[in-house]
């Protein structure tokens, strides 16, 4: 794994220019030659992409390119539904989690995943986050409770519910639910966080709030968040891929357009493509 | 003006189709109440304190006491019998067997026992439990209270069977991948998380189920027979509320009759006292829903 570049077969143009960029870590994540099919459907096409560790990147496009399916592929849950397969490599530090070998619980233990909507289990406060923990490890009563209160510190939501840890979760509000999901992936002490468009269903307060995790927990994690929204990619991300739908032999695929430094990928997009889609022009 | 002539068009639509509804809904609560109150008021003159305390062996001197337990262990061994098989299979039928042939195929043979005639349940009964358990025990043990509880069962079994998939197929898939993205195996989802989201709604099937069997008549007129004396084991032929109604309502004695609407008022507040305990039950969790 010292040079990523040669596993390509043809080297895009913006590797070359990523390869420039030396301050960039190393890959975390490593998508090789994905393909993703639902039953005949074809969603995503030839994938190949870094994510590197510690940073925030995310992944933008239009509807239908993919975007969620690639998020989905990362920790396997895809695997949950017949007929969705995944072809290809995506190389956790090295090794390949789509290895049916590559124990499906240990994956989701270091990569956890934050959905569109707040999805609260109908549980207590303090049980939505010790449940997650006991099925991996074994803690005592004060162990677990310091547990919790330190993923929900680190979710920036300690402070409004330690007071009601015996209540329901689904009385909360839906940003606290949402912030309660992230503590809950955040207590089984991942390396990578998967955000699904995180703030989709929230209002502009909330969203601000996650936004602001998000900034704090990358110094800890590795984090990939889906988009649909522009100026959240901006905010929050280091790096961002464009991912756009290709339309070849009356099939359409999910392709990765650009990857770039956000910054770049906004100001100087290298693609026609995506110029259009992040200056408003697309469609 | 062709626009208000619609607009005028659909008022009077309207009025009609609110109308027609509203008349539609006072004709079905008519008879409702209509019944209830036939039940209650010639109920209420009977009910006495002997309807608890004699057994139908009296006559009209007697009361319903046997009858009562009998109903009482024979509805109690059914819904033990039914609501473990019936949350099972309906766990199996949402959480394993949610879109394959199989699922499909188990749900259309539940519904067809669903809207089997309760007779037939009743003739099945007798055929697999009632006949064998007669030869095996040379006439010993024929009729029985557990072989009406088990044609009980099979009234509600589908019943429960149904509720449960569907309560468990209204649980947001999301909470699924929610709760395996965490590592985290099926029957702990299953178990812990999905059960517990659908708890209510499948506690409240239950509910129903056993108000359902506890008001049938014909599942047991060929199993459980009846038994004028007080019968606890469940070996014994055994009383129940709604048969002694039928034999009461076909004796020509004005006596018996009064008794038959006491035991038809009793099974109606028992029913009734089933629901509202479902709607509390479900009032309740939704509480910490909101």
């Amino acid at each position: 794994m010292t040079d990523n570049t040669a596993l390509f077969k043809a080297p895009p143009a913006f590797i070359a220019a990523a390869s420039a960029v030396t301050v960039v870590p190393p890959p975390k994540l490593a998508v090789r030659n994905l393909n993703f099919l639902y039953g005949d459907f074809q969603a995503l096409k030839n994938i190949n992409l870094d994510i590197p560790e510690k940073r925030v990147t995310a992944i933008i496009g239009p509807s239908g390119c993919g975007k969620s399916t690639l998020l989905r592929v990362f920790n396997r849950i895809y695997a949950v539904y017949a007929g969705q397969r995944a072809i290809g490599e995506v190389l956790l530090d090295g090794d390949n989690i789509l290895d049916a070998g590559y124990p499906v619980h240990k994956l989701r233990s270091k990569i956890g995943m934050v959905f569109q909507k707040p999805v609260p289990f109908p549980m207590t406060i303090f049980e939505n986050i010790a449940w997650g923990i006991r099925h991996h490890e074994k803690l005592s009563k004060s162990e677990m409770e310091a547990r919790v209160e330190q993923a929900l510190r680190r979710a920036a939501l300690w402070d409004e519910v330690k007071d009601k840890l015996k209540r329901s979760a689904l009385g909360l509000s839906g940003g606290q639910q949402q912030r309660l999901c992230i503590a809950r992936s955040v207590a089984l002490k991942p390396e990578v966080l998967l955000l699904d468009e995180p703030t989709s269903a929230l209002d502009p307060i909330a969203t601000g709030r996650i936004e602001q995790l998000i900034e704090e927990l990358k110094r800890d994690y590795t984090i990939v968040i889906v988009t649909h929204n522009m100026q959240q990619a901006a905010r929050v991300a280091d790096r961002t891929a464009f991912f756009s739908l290709e339309v070849a032999d009356r099939q359409r695929y999910g392709v990765l357009v650009e990857y770039d430094d956000t910054e770049k990928l906004f100001t100087a997009p290298a693609d026609r493509r995506t110029e259009d889609y992040v200056t408003g022009r697309f469609g | 003006m062709m626009g208000v002539d619609i607009y005028m068009r659909r008022r009077v639509v309207n009025v009609v189709a609110m109308v027609l509804s509203g008349l539609a809904a006072a004709v079905g609560l008519l008879f409702l109440v209509w019944i209830l109150w036939i039940t209650v008021k010639n109920g209420l003159s009977a009910l006495d304190l002997k309807l608890f305390t004699k057994i139908t062996a009296y006559g009209a001197e007697g009361g319903l006491s046997n009858a009562i337990v009998g109903s009482l262990v024979m509805d109690l061994i059914a819904l033990g019998i039914c609501a473990p098989i019936g949350v099972l299979a309906g766990t199996f039928l949402a959480e394993y067997a949610n879109r394959t042939k199989l699922g499909a195929i188990i749900r259309f043979l539940n519904d067809i026992l669903l809207s089997a005639p309760s007779i037939v349940l009743g003739l099945f009964v007798y055929v697999i439990v009632v006949l064998p358990m007669s030869n095996l025990t040379h006439g010993a043990v024929s009729f029985s209270g557990l072989a009406g509880a088990i044609a009980l069962a099979l009234i509600g079994l589908p019943v429960i069977v149904r509720t449960t998939d569907e309560m468990l197929q209204l649980v947001p898939g999301t909470l699924r991948e929610a709760a395996l993205s965490l590592g985290v195996p099926q029957w702990k989802l299953t178990t812990q998380v999905l059960m517990r989201a659908a708890m209510s709604g499948i506690v409240t099937g239950v509910l129903l189920a056993l108000a359902r069997l506890a008001g049938e008549t014909a599942p047991l007129l060929f199993t459980a027979f009846g038994n004028n004396f007080m019968a606890f084991h469940p070996l014994n032929k055994m009383e129940s509320v709604p048969v002694a109604i039928y034999q009461y309502t076909n004796d020509p004695n004005p006596a018996l009759h009064a008794i038959a609407w006491a035991g038809a008022l009793l099974i109606t507040l028992f029913v009734l006292l089933l629901s509202l305990s479902a709607r509390w039950y479900l009032h309740r969790h939704k509480v910490t829903h909101d």
